[in-house]
This record gives structure tokens, sequence and C-alpha cells, in this order.
């Protein structure tokens, strides 16, 4: 699934058994898509020697906040469901 | 570290010997596997400690006095600094971000130390400390505050956390009493830490 700027979404609170780039702090918060950042190789496989594919979209999402303080994180697909 | 047991070897400093012992022994097994020779670490290490954030600040320059530039520089960082003669490389790729009277950004790698190094050269030891990638994320206007930063109220503060496969730069806002002064003069005002931003650019020096 694709995700589109402004799309609402929701990181995965799953655990995964070796490297990944998708910090526990950002594990089941929502948030929104900023940017779309194109596509790249998987670290959690090309950490381990392979090519890394199929490549993965990389998203920039803003968590959601009711403040004017945001963190704004970059995540890959992979780690992304919609937020209906 | 306690001394309070018995024993008759010397204790090595905390950590660096450590690491670095971790480092040689992963270096030696690489070599060892063939898959780098010592001279390629050399060479990266070389390549690394010649970056400089004077690279960095000479973009941000040309970004203030050039609008044109700054869009391009926006849209696709690596293109823009060509033009300056700086490559970034391909990858990672490099993201400009803008700070503006509304919006003040500041990066943070919590989960290492990623860093356009490329652009400004090695990340300093803070940055890559536990407290700053923890609180950086918990507690930024009390980070910023300690760098010597206090934001109005109003302005959005957005801290990047670069997870991934992209570095990002920091535009600082071009400081007030400047508009008299070239590329370079400007240059000379863009700090390291304004480019992470953690801090504002240093003031024009009033004559």
């Amino acid at each position: 699934m694709s995700f589109a700027a402004g799309q609402q979404v929701r990181i995965a609170s799953r655990s995964h058994d070796g490297h990944h780039r998708t910090p526990a702090y950002v594990k089941g918060q929502t948030g929104t898509v900023v940017r779309i950042h194109g596509t790249f190789t998987n670290p959690e496989t090309r950490a381990y020697g392979e090519h890394g594919l199929p490549k993965q979209q990389l998203y920039l999402v803003a968590l959601s906040s009711d403040t004017n303080e945001k963190v704004l994180v970059d995540v890959y697909e992979h780690w992304l469901e919609a937020d209906e | 570290m306690s001394h309070d047991h018995d024993h008759d070897h010397d204790h090595e400093p905390i950590d660096e010997p450590a690491i670095a012992l971790r480092v040689q022994a992963l270096e030696s097994a690489l070599v060892e596997k063939g898959v780098i020779s010592h001279e390629d670490v050399r060479q990266r290490i070389d390549w690394l400690v010649s970056r400089s954030p004077a690279d960095g600040a000479r973009i941000v320059a040309r970004a203030w006095v050039d609008p044109e530039f700054k869009g391009r520089l926006l849209a696709d960082a690596r293109e823009a600094a060509l033009e300056l003669g700086l490559d970034p490389g391909p990858s990672p790729v490099v993201v400009a971000l803008e700070n503006t009277q509304n919006v003040h950004h500041m990066v943070v790698c919590t989960l290492c130390s990623c860093y356009p190094k490329a652009l400004l050269g090695p990340p300093p030891e803070w940055y890559k400390s536990f407290p700053y990638r923890s609180r950086a994320v918990s507690d930024p206007r009390a980070v910023l505050g300690e760098f010597g930063v206090v934001l109005d109220n109003d302005i959005e503060l957005r801290v990047v956390d670069s997870t991934a496969d992209i570095r990002y730069l920091v535009i600082p806002r071009r400081p007030a009493g400047t508009e008299g002064m070239d590329e370079e003069e400007l240059a000379a005002l863009v700090t390291r830490d304004s480019m992470i931003g953690v801090a504002q650019p240093r003031e024009p020096v009033t004559a």
C-alpha cells in the first residue's frame, strides 16, 4: 500500500528481531505523511549481506501532536498502515 | 568505577579502548574476508575529516542571497550543492529544511548518529550521545534552551529524526543587520550547530 502526502497513517507497533530503522518510541503512533522521499533498499535485509530488495518507499511522517512541537521521522512503507 | 576490589591489573579507561578493540576486530575480520581493505578504511577516514561545516555554510550563504538557488536547494540539495562544486553524493540523500519566522527545525538521529557528513564533516560528540538522542525528541525545547536558543512560543518546533536514508541540513534564518554583507561574510556567520538546528547563526559584528 502506498501513501500520499497529507494522509493519516499509523506506525506499526510490531516487534522485529534484528536490525531495523523504526525506533521504539514511534511504534503505534499516528501521524501524517509530510514528504515522500523515494525508494531505498531495505536495511532490514541489507544489514545481513543481502541486496535489500525489493526497495521500500520512504516517508517523512509528522507524529500527531496537539502542541506546536512536532516530531518528524523517516519511516519505510512496510511499517505504515492507513489510519482510518 | 569501583576500586574496592583487590587485583593487580590496571584499569583501562571505560568505553574507548573497549570500542576501539571491537572496531579493530571488526576491521580485521572484514579485511581477512576480502570485503574491504585497510586502504579503503584509511581513504574513508581521510575523506571524512577533510569535510567541514564550511561547505554547508557556503550553501546556506548562497541560499540567503539567492532565492532561486534556495528553491533549487529545497527541491534537490545535491543538485544545488553541485552548483557550488560540492558533491554530497547520491546516497545517503541530503534534504535541506528551511527555518522561517514560523518554523524551526532541529535534527537528531535517535537510532545512531546519521548526519550530513559530506557537507558538515564528522558529527560532534554530543550529537552521538544518548542524552541528546533521547531528549531531542522527548523535551526538545529544554534541549534548545541548553544550547542557548529560546524560541517564541508561536514558532512551531519540528524535530526531525533521521532514522533512514536521508540526511537533513537545516538552513537557518538569515540574521538581521546582514543586508550589506557579501556571501563570504555571510558564510562566516553560519555555524555547524545552526545547520543542525540547535543554534542560531552568529550575529553580525556591528562597527
